[in-house]
Order: structure tokens, then sequence, then C-alpha cells
């Protein structure tokens, strides 16, 4: 209890004004604003949105079949165009961005956990448990993603629950060397020892003390490797292994409209630009942390500001 | 270091065989591979007999026994779709995604270390914004999008390329240029922020001191021990590159491995799979040794470990 009311003090006083000053350095990058704004938005379409459209993305309208974007004849709902039904692309965007964006996050959470979870068992134990786990590991990772996933998915039969656990599984290897590597070294630091050396059993040295250090290193590449999830769901999605229709992701989105390339192109267009500009807004964002995070660069975001005065 | 490649290379030959495996095992749940060779009014009978025909119907260990005996004669068993040796096929098909991602790697390769180190020279100069956005863009988009908006831009409204297809050099360009996009975009970026670190380092300082131009220090002095961690990401890039060979040559209508697979995944040709993934997995085998032999030539830290 004594090292924890030491600690408080100072982890008040980081956490006041902590989001207030990083929030004030982004603000000074304006492509990491921009990013940022995007993603709100986004975040925010993806869920409120559904509610506000209401039957939008099913009802056909026959006046408006292969409308060409930015007409505002049918109303605002169909500024980005129409599909070959006539159905309004802004609201499937909007449902696609929820669709996208909640299964990127179900896979890169799935990931976490077990990817987590299996390396601090590797890490903890070294036993032939945790040799059999690394084994795994380099079998997943000697492979292409992608194919891997495709191989999976079509033996479990494609539906959202599996497409979730294939993604995740491609990506539980970073999280579980990590964790791993992490692991492996926190446990040889003093405290530990301590706590060893005062009788503390091995659950409370895994959940106390070893894995409150993995869990922020865990979260910082759970947020980076979001972008990467995005676009493998989209591949996959694409491809025709991933979401099955009636339900759509951005990536279907794409794969329905290439049939009509020819003569509505917004259908394929629209879709893949919110999927590059999401995954870019999150590289950028991810990009400038990195720059923020690492003491040696951080004097870069300072010195834009100095510049400016 | 040879102690060092050959222990890495056990493990991944551990790990090629566990994956073969599993790819025997999770191809067999797929189904029934009967129901979609023979014509849809075929009678149980007709089903037993094919099955029976392609041992299909043996508990699954029998036909794992068998496929590990055939693979030791270098059986790999027959393409049920093409009704051809299914490695015949998939050897066809292998060079034709080989020299696709040989040329992109290579090119993505040049033109990130040449755009990287000129960046990392002037950090937060214009070059260098401009180096790192496109990267970035590079390495997040999609790129069976950028796939179709280019064929939309440069075949279907300017008629300038083919859409899809081999030939001419000209069907050469796009799929190169789609499958360069996301390893010149990450090779960028590790160029420049390894560049950028060595280029601060007290010995570059000497450099500088003693009057070397500064082209013979960014490209001789920095670029090769900047070069270690490009060369791990470029390694693990290769590998992907296959990911991205799959949704080029499905969209270019390219005659290789990923297509291939593809295919045979879709259609329940359980050899056909099994032979694509085994060329595949020893492709990548192979690229790794090579990956820890050039790791090993540029860093005498490894070059002269024992085991």
């Amino acid at each position: 209890m004594s090292t924890l009311s030491l600690q408080t003090p100072d982890a008040e006083k980081r956490t006041a004004s902590g989001p207030a000053r990083i929030f004030r350095l982004l603000l000074r990058d304006p492509l990491a604003t921009l990013a940022f704004a995007f993603l709100v938005v986004v975040v925010v379409c993806a869920v409120a949105g559904p509610f506000l459209i209401g039957d939008l993305i099913e009802k056909p309208n026959f006046r408006a079949r292969n409308m060409p974007p930015f007409s505002l004849e049918q109303g605002f709902a169909y500024i980005l165009g129409a599909d070959t039904l006539g159905r309004s692309l802004l609201a499937r965007l909007v449902v696609g961005a929820r669709n996208t964006l909640g299964i990127a996050t179900a896979a890169v959470l799935c990931s976490l956990v077990i990817g987590g979870t299996l390396g601090l068992i590797a890490g903890y134990s070294r036993g032939a448990l945790g040799n059999l786990i690394m084994r795994a590991t380099d079998i997943v990772m000697s492979f292409p993603s992608l194919l891997l996933a495709l191989v999976v998915l079509f033996s479990l039969g494609p539906s959202v629950p599996n497409l979730v656990l294939v993604l995740a599984i491609t990506r539980i290897p970073i999280y579980l060397r990590t964790t791993r590597a992490e692991v492996l070294e926190v446990r040889e630091r003093m405290f530990v020892n301590a706590a060893v050396a005062l009788g503390a059993s091995h659950s409370r040295l895994i959940f106390r003390h070893i894995a409150p250090m993995v869990i922020p290193t865990l979260l910082t590449i759970g947020a980076i490797d979001f972008a990467t999830v995005v676009l493998a769901e989209s591949s996959l999605s694409f491809l025709g292994l991933g979401i099955q229709s009636p339900q759509f992701t951005w990536g279907s989105m794409v794969a329905t409209g290439r049939g009509y390339l020819a003569n509505a192109w917004w259908v394929a267009f629209w879709p893949g630009l919110m999927i590059l500009l999401t995954t870019l807004s999150l590289n950028i964002l991810s990009n400038w942390w990195r720059t923020y995070s690492d003491p040696q660069q951080r004097w870069r975001l300072e010195l834009a500001r100095r510049h400016r005065k | 270091m040879f102690g060092y490649v050959f222990k890495r290379s056990l493990q991944s030959l551990v790990a090629v065989a566990g994956l073969l495996v599993l790819v025997f095992f999770l191809s067999r749940l797929t189904g029934d591979p009967a129901y979609l060779y023979l014509p849809l009014d075929s009678t149980e009978a007709q089903r037993q007999a094919f099955n029976e025909l392609h041992g299909f119907d043996d508990p699954l260990y029998i036909q794992f026994g068998r496929y590990l005996a055939d693979l030791l004669h270098f059986d790999f068993g027959t393409a049920l779709s093409r009704n051809r040796p299914a490695m015949e096929v998939a050897l066809e098909a292998f060079p034709e995604t080989l020299k696709l991602a040989a040329i992109a790697m290579t090119l993505s390769l040049v033109l990130a270390i040449v755009v990287g180190a000129l960046a990392a020279t002037k950090p937060g100069g214009i070059f260098d914004r401009l180096a790192t956005t496109i990267s970035l863009a590079g390495a997040s988009a999609p790129d069976f999008w950028v796939a179709i908006v280019a064929i939309l831009f440069f075949s279907v409204s300017l008629g300038l390329l083919p859409t899809s297809g081999t030939g001419t050099p000209l069907h050469w360009i796009m799929p190169i240029g789609v499958l360069m996009l996301r390893p010149f975009g990450l090779l960028t970026q590790v160029v420049r922020g390894s560049m950028m670190g060595v280029l601060t380092s007290p010995y570059i300082k000497t450099a500088q001191a003693k009057g070397v131009r500064r082209t013979k220090i960014v490209f001789v002095h920095a670029l090769r021990n900047a070069l270690l961690p490009v060369i791990t990401v470029a390694g693990d890039l290769a590998a992907s590159l296959i990911n991205g060979a799959v949704v080029v040559e499905t969209i270019f209508g390219w005659p290789g491995i990923g297509k291939l697979m593809i295919d045979a995944i879709v259609r329940r040709d359980f050899a056909l799979v099994q032979a694509t993934v085994l060329i595949t997995a020893i492709a990548i085998f192979f690229l790794n040794i090579v990956i820890d032999l050039v790791y090993a030539a540029l860093d005498p830290r490894i070059r002269h470990q024992t085991a």
C-alpha cells in the first residue's frame, strides 16, 4: 500500500495535465489534427449514424438508379450517388463504417487478449508449454497472413464471428511476442523479486505485478495495428470470403462496385476512399504518437510551436 | 555464423511441417468435394464411388498417412479441377508470381532507399514531409481499390494500358505498380527512421569534419549501418508480398500462384491447395535463409557468433 500512496500524487498530476497537453501539441500539427478530426467524424457516424438513417440502406429508389454523385436532385442522402438499385451510397457508407470498424475493433481486442494471455504464459512459465506456444506462433508467422486467413475462413465457413477470429489469429503473434519479451524482462526486476521473496502467489505475481507493466505497451500496439486489421478485413471481404451479403463492409462494397466500373465508377470508388482515408488517418496519428512518445524526437513537435510564434 | 543460420532454418522447417499438417486437416473440414465435382443430379452411389476413387472415404488419419507417404515419393496428388498432377500446375504458376514479386520488391527497395535517405538528410523539410505523406499513403492504401481505380483511369478512361492478362510489357505496369505500394511505403519509413538515427551518430560527425562529400556520407557511410533494420523489414515484406499478389493476380487476371490458390480453395481442390501452400512455404523458407545470410554478411556481431 505504501508504494501506491507514494505514486499517487505524481500519477494524478500527469493525468490532469497529460491529455490536455497532448491535445495542444496535436493541434500544432495540421496533418495530425485533420486525421484526428476525420477519425472522430467516422466513429461518430459509425456509432450514431445508423439510427438516423433508418431503412435508407435497404430501400430501393428506382428514380435514383445509378445516380451520379454531387447532385442534390433526390435530396442530401444521394449526394454521393446511388448504386444500381438506387440505394443511397452515403447511407450505405455510414452502415459500412459501423461494420468495418466494429469487426476490426473486435478482432484487435481478441488478438490483444489471446496474444497477451498466451505471451504471459510463454514468458512466465518458460517450460515445455512456453516452447509449444512459440513454435505455434512460428507456424502462423511463417505463412502469408491473407492466405492463412483464406484457408481457415474457407474451412470454418464465412460468418462475422469467424471473420473476427481469423483476423485475430493472424495478428496474435505480434502481441504474443511482445508480451513474452516484456514479461521475460519484467520478471527479473527488483520489485518482482521482492514480491516473490514476500511469498506472493503466481496469480498475484502475474496480475498484480507483471500484467500492469505490459498492458500499456499492448494497447499502443493495438492502436497501431488497427489500420492493418481494417485493411486485412477489407481484402478478405473484397475477395468474397469475408462478410457475406446482406451484411456489408467497405471492402465488400468495393467488390460489388467492381462489376459496374465502366458505367457507375462511384459505387466502388467511395468505399475504397473511405478505407484509404481511415487507415491513412490512423497511420498519421500513430506516426505522430511515435514522435511524441520518443524523447529523442519530441523536440520536433515542440519546436514547431516556437517557430510559429 | 552457419550455426546461427542452421538453427534458424531448423526452426522454420518445423514451422513449415506444422503448416502442412494444419492445412491438410483444415482443408478436409471444408466439406465433401463430391458435391462440387459431380453433376447436381448425381446419386448417392455415384458420390460414394467418386470419394472411393480419390480416397476421400477413408478416415482422416489414413488419408494423412497416405499423403505423407506420397510426399516422400514426390507425389503431390492430382488437381481434381484440372485433372493434372497438382505440383505440375503449381510449378507452372509459381514463376509468374516470382517474377512479379521480385521486380516489385527490387524496385520498391531501391526507390525506398533513395527517397528515405534523402528525406532523412533534412527532417521536417519539404521533401521529407512530401515523402512521409506519400509513403504513409502507400502503406495505408487498400491495394484492391488502387488496382480498380488504376484500371478505371488508365484503361477505361485513357485507354493506355490493358485491363488484365499477360503478354506485352504494358501488361506488367499496373500489377507491379499496385504490388509496390505497400512495400515502398513501409520501407521508405523504415529507411528514413533508421537513417535519421544513424546520421546523428559520432562517426558521421567525424566524416563531416574530415570534409567527406555529403552524398558519400549518406549513401556510403550511413547507409551500410542504416540498412540492417531495413533488411529485416524487407524480408518480412517479401513474404507478405504474396498477400498482395493474391489480390493483384485476382484483379489483373495474372496466372500466378495466388490466383491459383484462391481458385483451388473455392473449388475444394485439396491436392492443389496443399501443393500451392507447400511451394509458397518452401519459397519463404529459402527466402528466410537468404535474409539471414545477408544479415550476417552485413552485421559482424552475427557473422562471428557461434551457434
